[in-house]
């Protein structure tokens, strides 16, 4: 069981990071005041961006890390420049965010599959390098928590879990914070206050989109290795994640770590015999089912942010 | 002048359509530029593809019938003010019902198609019928519980065809459904030189008009488009807003399960796992397009089918690779959600001219 364990553990930590640094995005985005149902499109956008940064540069003398945050950088700024379409249509011509949001996903499956298309014929961009995981030196030794948290990592989880840290600090930690949890909750009490609301909101799409690339970009560098066209529902995946999490720093940590293992269970069941007992479409469908589950649970005390979804 | 005013905004959303068609076209012109290809020729091999021949016209005709269905199903709950994005969900449960049914039961054919279709139209109606109740009991709301239903079918059916509807050579999709257990017809296939079309498309087009006449002729429709149009009004007067809530996301479900049923039976006659029909999308484009009205419906549907079914042949005619349809259809979505920006736009323009004519006439 503990060898099982230990072997899965680094999998679904791999699986959890870019699930809850693009569940962050969203956080921002909902407690700005912004429904962001386009995660998925933004994250597809950002997994393009790095996938074509890496193939372009990749037979130059660059350094393989550099190189690879480069990508990330560049999967980050894809990501936030693409939820400015989003910005705009829900902030300044208070357009439905949920048909907005829509239009981002599919905008970002057509464009860069339409795009990707040009570097090769089916759509498909592998890239040659990717992260190794690395052991942490002296943390790794220490028992039970070592091989689990400290063995076998990429260097983005830290990045990731640093982000996620700091982002705790700035929502509710800092008067900026609390502004923009305010926009979320009450816009036109922020307003009378002499905060500029729509400038709030801008920034909470624009992070929602950066984090969101970013997340794509963990993917394709991590786990992945090739741009597909798809990154099979782990926006929506990151939505669930954020409900769940009750629209909380540490909620959504907990929700998508808890969906990562799920997800990963699921995808090693055929090899592991004690985990093939229960089959895997339990897994796989467990986080969307446990979603709707919360939601009827938390239907009377919703935490969700009053305004979200409201135009101002 | 009250008369008036009415008379301009019905037919701001007739120009409101016409812009957002326009700029999505232009986006796709843009893109087709920006690789290097020449958007004229483009869009003739576009629309070349999709009517260029009986067959072809017979393909785009199928293709409309499922983008009919899943746009009459989200116009359908738009009109009670709820918003069916689970479309692609209960597609593949609809789907899924029907092409089990097409393997496992044989029947006189008139009898068997009754059978087939309801089986459509109960899986459907089930996956729809879920996030009505939560929403109507619970308020939980419909967008996210239907995406969350979108992605429980999506891994049931990735884990389901396989272990079951297995096809001989791949894994990844389920046996093809003999033609006799299809809704494919040998008339209509011969008649239109072998083209995809199937009875799916005569179901589509009694579904409008019935679909019509609930909304236009009935009390249900009535009581559905006041819980749409004032939730609170609607309750004051006695509509039993939760009961039509329930009510109307099923008959949605139950489209959108039609939908799947001329998509999976019909179209392809077989289920490929690991692919949200992006057709549930689609549908939204159509019925934003149509302004959530049966006839304007039909008719985007057409037009999104041409869209779609030509693809392919630009694709083989030019360097233009096929996902442009996609890209235009997002377009024009994003283009409806923002339609503000054309309302201002025309109204602008439509009281500048007032504005000059009224000066005209104090002149004369």
């Amino acid at each position: 069981m503990w060898n099982t364990l230990s072997s899965i553990f680094p999998y679904a930590v791999g699986y959890t990071i870019p699930m809850l640094v693009t569940a962050l995005g969203g956080l921002y985005c909902e407690r700005s005041g912004v429904t962001n149902l386009g995660l998925e499109g933004l994250m597809l956008v950002g997994y393009f961006a790095c996938a074509m940064t890496v193939r372009l540069l990749e037979h130059t003398a660059m350094n393989p890390n550099a190189l690879l945050l480069f990508g990330l950088v560049i999967g980050v700024a894809a990501g936030a420049v693409f939820s400015l379409l989003h910005a705009f249509a829900s902030i300044n011509l208070k357009a439905d965010q949920v048909i907005s949001g829509t239009a981002i996903n599919m905008l970002a499956g057509a464009i860069t599959v339409y795009l990707a298309r040009l570097i090769s014929g089916s759509g498909n961009v592998r890239i040659r390098m990717g992260i190794i995981r690395k052991n942490i030196p002296f943390l790794a030794k220490i028992p039970i928590i070592g091989p689990l948290f400290f063995s076998q990592t990429y260097w983005t989880t830290w990045i990731v879990l640093g982000i996620w840290a700091l982002s705790w600090l700035l929502l509710y930690k800092t008067s900026f914070g609390l502004r923009l949890r305010a926009c979320g909750e009450h816009p036109s009490a922020v307003a009378s206050a002499g905060v500029n609301v729509h400038r709030m909101r801008y920034f909470g799409v624009l992070m929602s989109g950066a984090l969101a690339g970013l997340g794509g970009a963990v993917i394709l560098i991590t786990y992945s290795g090739e741009f597909n066209g798809t990154v099979a529902g782990l926006g929506f995946l990151s939505i669930a994640a954020l409900i769940f999490g009750q629209w909380s720093p540490l909620g959504i940590l907990g929700a998508t770590f808890f969906f990562g293992i799920a997800t990963t269970i699921a995808n090693v069941s055929q090899v592991i015999p004690s985990l093939s007992v229960v089959p895997p479409v339990f897994f796989k469908t467990f986080p969307y089912v446990i979603t709707l589950v919360a939601l009827v649970l938390f239907s009377k005390k919703s935490a969700a942010p009053k305004a979200s979804g409201q135009p101002f | 002048m009250i008369k008036r005013k009415i008379r301009a905004r019905s037919s701001n959303a007739f120009i409101v359509a016409l812009s957002a068609v326009f700029l999505g076209l232009l986006g796709g012109a843009v893109l087709m530029a920006s690789i290097g290809s020449n958007p004229f020729t483009g869009f003739y091999y576009l629309f070349r593809g999709g009517l260029m021949s009986i067959e072809r016209i017979g393909n785009t005709l199928a293709t409309a019938t499922t983008l009919m269905l899943v746009g009459l199903s989200v116009a359908f709950a738009f009109k009670t003010g709820l918003f069916n994005i689970g479309a692609s969900g209960q597609m593949l449960i609809g789907g899924l019902c029907a092409t089990l049914v097409a393997h496992k039961i044989f029947l006189p054919r008139p009898i068997y198609l009754v059978v087939l279709v309801g089986s459509a139209l109960l899986g459907g109606a089930l996956w729809g019928v879920i996030p009505g109740f939560l929403k109507a009991k619970f308020n939980v709301h419909e967008v996210v519980a239907t995406i969350m239903m979108n992605w429980i079918a999506y891994w049931s059916i990735y884990y389901f065809v396989p272990a079951y509807l297995k096809g001989p050579s791949l894994e990844t999709e389920s046996a093809s459904i003999a033609v006799s257990q299809s809704l494919r017809a040998p008339w209509l296939t011969k008649l239109l030189n072998g083209s995809y079309l199937n009875y799916g498309f005569f179901i589509a087009i009694a579904a409008v008009i019935i679909i019509r006449f609930i909304l236009d002729k009935t009390t249900l429709g009535f009581g559905l488009k006041a819980v749409g149009s004032n939730r609170w009004c609607a309750e004051y007067a006695g509509i039993k807003v939760q009961r039509n809530v329930i009510i109307s996301m099923m008959i949605a479900g139950g489209l959108a399960g039609l939908a799947g049923l001329s998509f999976y039976t019909g179209y392809s006659r077989n289920m490929q796992i690991g692919i949200l029909p992006s057709q549930g999308f689609d549908g939204i484009a159509v019925a934003l397009l149509g302004a959530s009205n049966p006839l304007g419906v039909l008719f985007s549907s057409l037009f999104f089918g041409i869209l779609q079914s030509g693809k392919g042949f630009m694709n083989a005619m030019t360097s233009v690779p096929p996902e442009i349809a996609d890209s235009i259809i997002a377009v024009i979505i994003y283009f409806t959600a923002t339609s503000v920006l054309f309302s201002r736009f025309w109204d602008r323009v439509r009281r500048r001219r007032q504005d000059r004519r009224a000066g005209g006439e104090e002149k004369e």
